[in-house]
């Protein structure tokens, strides 16, 4: 039986400059990234080295400790540059795309796709395993592991966020192939989750094959870990996977074909954006070509993925492994006078206590100033209104910064990861580094429990 | 403006480490936070935040005492006048007012503030705005004509013992401002109750007619009378109660600006509802509970009557509902706010020798906040643990 679920704690930030559901032409660009730093806790090796050539769905590096996770490559070319950080931390892989198109070609056929070894096999050797991703933690699967149940959030509720009913919207086959594959990897249940009213239900096939849920309500509806805690909490032992929506095509698309191809439909948006809209790219591709001549000012942030979660790129304008976003909002790297004592009808604030409250309906221009220092926490209260999981997100901070493993457990950390608190850190009056300090605890339990 | 700026940014580098006033850090980072909001972005995380910050949070509290500091002042001079028996206008009663109330506001911030600053630099942080707040409340909470010294050394106290001892704002265990206000009661005792200290000039007799007589209700009810009445032995009505129109604390007086400071927290949403409508009830409940079974005058006080005497409703808006005092779980903040009226006219009833439950009652949940919210979160986590043991099973 589906259940419809009402998600009331919440928010929805109104940005201004949503992406129109239009197509605009891009070309592709020449430069392509690999970003070892997209994937949580992973120690990266790299399996070619710089200036060899690559070809489109060759394993350019692979998880030092879990070798059989390897990361392909998005396109045929060369790869042009490591670019390493502090203590040779690496960073990004670039390639440079050539003209002429060398695929690794997987015959599909060998494998069957009704034996989950098989399956896992085919998905690891080719490279797309990163797509899955496991709870508790946020990491990258396990392939060893049997997963409880499999969780697909079927749309996007932050701000900005891409339509996924338009991005699918044509890959009505690839879609329907990749989920009655993945299917086989569980045992339990794979749990779909719609927005309430949504047509995107009607896309999928078999539906008596999944268990299908509505949810409507503010952010963070759209989030697995809310879904999961909504109809099949995470308890200690559990795992559940997790695969973002968008990426139900990549994989559907190779299972079909036996070729990785990474093409995503992005949606470009953001207040900076003098036209936001959806283009056609490639995973990791350079966006500074879409970007310019269509921002408003110099003076940006550009992130890919949304505003509350995404990874600033706003120095190497390389799309994320898993982002389907880029929004630009203007850097707020001004001081302003007397800011906190003005009525504030332009300011964005979950609070009551700015003018604008007054205006509900109102979409903000918001810039990335932090609106005030780092303080111990004062305030109560304010992080149970944006977070629908019934746990306590303050007290199980102060549990992660007193390093408390066992209150830490008892609190109910193997059910949250770092986006299911962003709410929090946005309306924290105190400028609370939440998401931080919820991978520094996933963090220490990750080495506790193994 | 810019100019301004240019010159903050000009001197700025002195403050700095290896600056000449390297020692003043804090205190230049506190007023140029003052003037502007800084220009820091956000480096990791979410990439937006809330335009609210501490500041804007303590600037609506102290928007919300204003019409209790203002109605104090009239007060203080209308209560002075009226025991000097002296016919007197608005005007001078206001300058009166301010003479008194200014120079305790003026002590308590300097005090409490300086210290602040001294453990910031200490630390190495920022300036807390907690004291903003705090260094209002603590003028209010005491009798118009408590010695300055006296109160500067209870703001030192409440600021050292009762704060930084615990690491600052937002540590604390118990409310800083009644933390104050306890010093002084036990500490001189007979400036902070009796039936001199309350109205203005009493104390020192300046020209206070025969007769007159400074009992505040609260001591009225404690001491069984039937009916309260006012200096002047006339009867004093409900409206007068509301208004605020007695003797007692510079600021706790009058329901009527305190309720102005209710709306204001409420509509803002800075403080909680929760405790307000829970202590409220609470309070009520106690009233009735004694009205039902009085079997002498201080029982026999009516339950709404309690709600507008003594610093039952200051201490329901601005003293339960401090954040970092008060019970930190929604559930606990119920509780929390219950016990607090429960005990707060329980106490004032049965104990005449503190007639100000209040205060007692606040501070007392102070200290059983933690332990509503462990209770509270033990729940949570038993939920959880037996959802792990049935599927553990099935």
């Amino acid at each position: 039986m589906s259940k419809t679920i009402r998600i009331r704690k919440g928010l929805d930030i109104n940005l201004k400059g949503e992406a129109e559901k239009v197509m605009l032409d891009e070309n592709l660009p020449n430069l392509y990234a690999l970003k070892p730093i997209d994937f949580t806790g992973l120690v990266p090796k790299l399996q070619l080295k710089e200036g060899e050539n690559v070809k489109k769905g060759e394993i350019v590096f692979f998880d030092k400790y879990r070798p059989q996770i390897g990361f392909a490559s998005p396109v045929s070319g060369n790869i042009s540059k490591v670019v390493r950080g502090d203590k040779r931390k690496m960073l990004e892989i670039i390639i440079s795309k050539t003209e002429s198109i060398d695929c690794v070609k997987h015959n599909i056929s060998d494998y069957d796709l009704n034996r989950e070894e098989d399956i896992k096999k085919l998905i690891l050797v080719a490279g797309l395993w990163p797509f899955i991703k496991q709870r508790p933690y946020g990491i990258i699967a396990n392939p060893e592991d049997s997963p409880r149940d499999i969780f697909i959030s079927m749309f996007d509720s932050a701000p900005l966020s891409p339509d996924v009913e338009f991005v699918l919207n044509d890959k009505k086959e690839q879609v329907n192939f990749a989920l009655s594959v993945l299917r086989k990897l569980t045992k339990g249940d794979l749990y779909l989750g719609f927005r309430k009213d949504s047509n995107l239900v009607s896309l999928i096939n078999n539906s008596a094959d999944y268990k299908i849920n509505y949810f409507y309500g503010p952010h963070p509806s759209g989030l697995p870990g809310v879904q999961i805690n909504k109809i099949a909490p995470i308890n200690k032992g559990d795992i559940i996977w997790t695969i973002n929506p968008c990426d139900l095509a990549i994989i559907g698309d190779f299972l079909l074909t036996g070729i990785y191809n990474p093409e995503r439909i992005i949606a470009l948006a953001g207040s900076e954006i003098k036209k936001p809209a959806y283009f056609k790219t490639i995973a990791g591709a350079d966006i500074s070509g879409a970007l310019k001549d269509n921002l408003k000012s110099n003076n940006v942030r550009v992130i890919s993925g949304n505003v509350l979660t995404g990874s600033n790129i706003s120095h190497s304008q390389y799309l994320g492994f898993y982002d389907s976003l880029v929004t630009v909002i203007p850097e707020g790297n001004e001081h302003e006078m007397f800011g906190w004592a003005m009525p504030g009808l332009n300011k964005l604030s979950m609070s009551q206590t700015f003018l604008s409250s007054l205006l509900p309906k109102k979409k903000f221009v918001a810039n990335t100033n932090l609106h005030g220092g780092h303080r111990a926490y004062v305030v109560t209260g304010q992080y149970e209104k944006v977070c629908p999981i019934d746990i306590y997100p303050q007290l199980l901070i102060k549990a992660i910064l007193a390093e408390d493993i066992d209150k830490m457990e008892q609190m109910g950390i193997y059910e949250i990861i770092e986006e299911d608190l962003a709410l929090c850190e946005f309306a924290c009056t105190s400028k609370t580094d939440v998401q931080d300090i919820i991978r520094k605890g996933l963090d220490i339990m990750i080495k506790e429990m193994s | 403006m810019k100019f301004l700026r240019k010159r903050i940014d000009k001197i700025k580098p002195h403050f700095e480490e290896g600056g000449r006033f390297y020692f003043l850090h804090s205190v230049f980072d506190g007023f140029e936070t003052f003037l502007y909001v800084p220009d820091h972005v956000t480096k990791k995380g979410a990439h937006i935040r809330d335009a609210i910050d501490m500041k804007r949070t303590m600037i609506i509290v102290v928007a919300a005492l204003a019409p209790a500091i203002l109605f104090g002042i009239y007060n203080t001079g209308l209560q002075h006048f009226i025991a000097t028996g002296q016919e007197q206008d608005f005007w001078p009663m206001i300058v009166y007012g301010l003479m008194k109330v200014i120079p305790l506001i003026a002590v308590s911030y300097i005090v409490g503030l300086g210290i602040e600053f001294a453990f910031a630099q200490i630390r190495k942080h920022e300036i807390n705005e907690g004291f903003l707040v705090s260094g209002m409340l603590i003028p209010l909470i005491v009798p118009a004509d408590t010695p300055l010294w006296m109160l500067a050394l209870a703001t030192a106290f409440a600021v050292i013992i009762g704060k930084e001892v615990f690491g600052g704002t937002g540590m604390n265990i118990l409310n800083p401002a009644l933390t104050a206000r306890a010093f002084l009661f036990f500490a001189y005792p007979s400036w902070m109750s009796g039936d001199k200290v309350w109205v203005s000039g009493m104390m020192n007799g300046e020209g206070i007619i025969d007769g007159y007589s400074g009992a505040t209700l609260l001591a009225q009810s404690a001491a069984g009378a039937g009916e309260f009445v006012n200096g002047l032995g006339e009867k004093i009505g409900h409206m007068e109660m509301f208004i605020g129109t007695i003797p007692g604390s510079v600021g706790e007086t009058s329901v009527l600006a305190i309720l102005i400071g209710a709306i204001i927290l409420l509509v803002s949403g800075i403080g909680s509802w929760r405790i307000m409508l829970s202590t409220l009830v609470g309070g009520v409940l106690m009233g009735l509970l004694l009205n039902a079974f009085a079997v002498n005058p201080a029982m026999e006080v009516p339950w709404f009557e309690h709600l507008m005497i003594g610093g039952f409703a200051f201490g329901l808006v601005f003293m339960a509902t401090d954040p970092v005092t008060a019970a930190q779980t929604n559930r606990g903040k119920y509780i929390y706010g219950f016990l607090i009226g429960f005990l707060a006219i329980l106490i004032r009833v049965l104990n005449p020798a503190y007639p100000e439950g209040m205060m007692l009652a606040i501070l007392l949940m102070n200290v059983f906040a933690p332990l509503i919210d462990h209770m509270v979160v033990q729940q949570n986590i038993k939920k959880r643990l037996k959802r792990s043991v049935s599927s553990v099973k099935s």
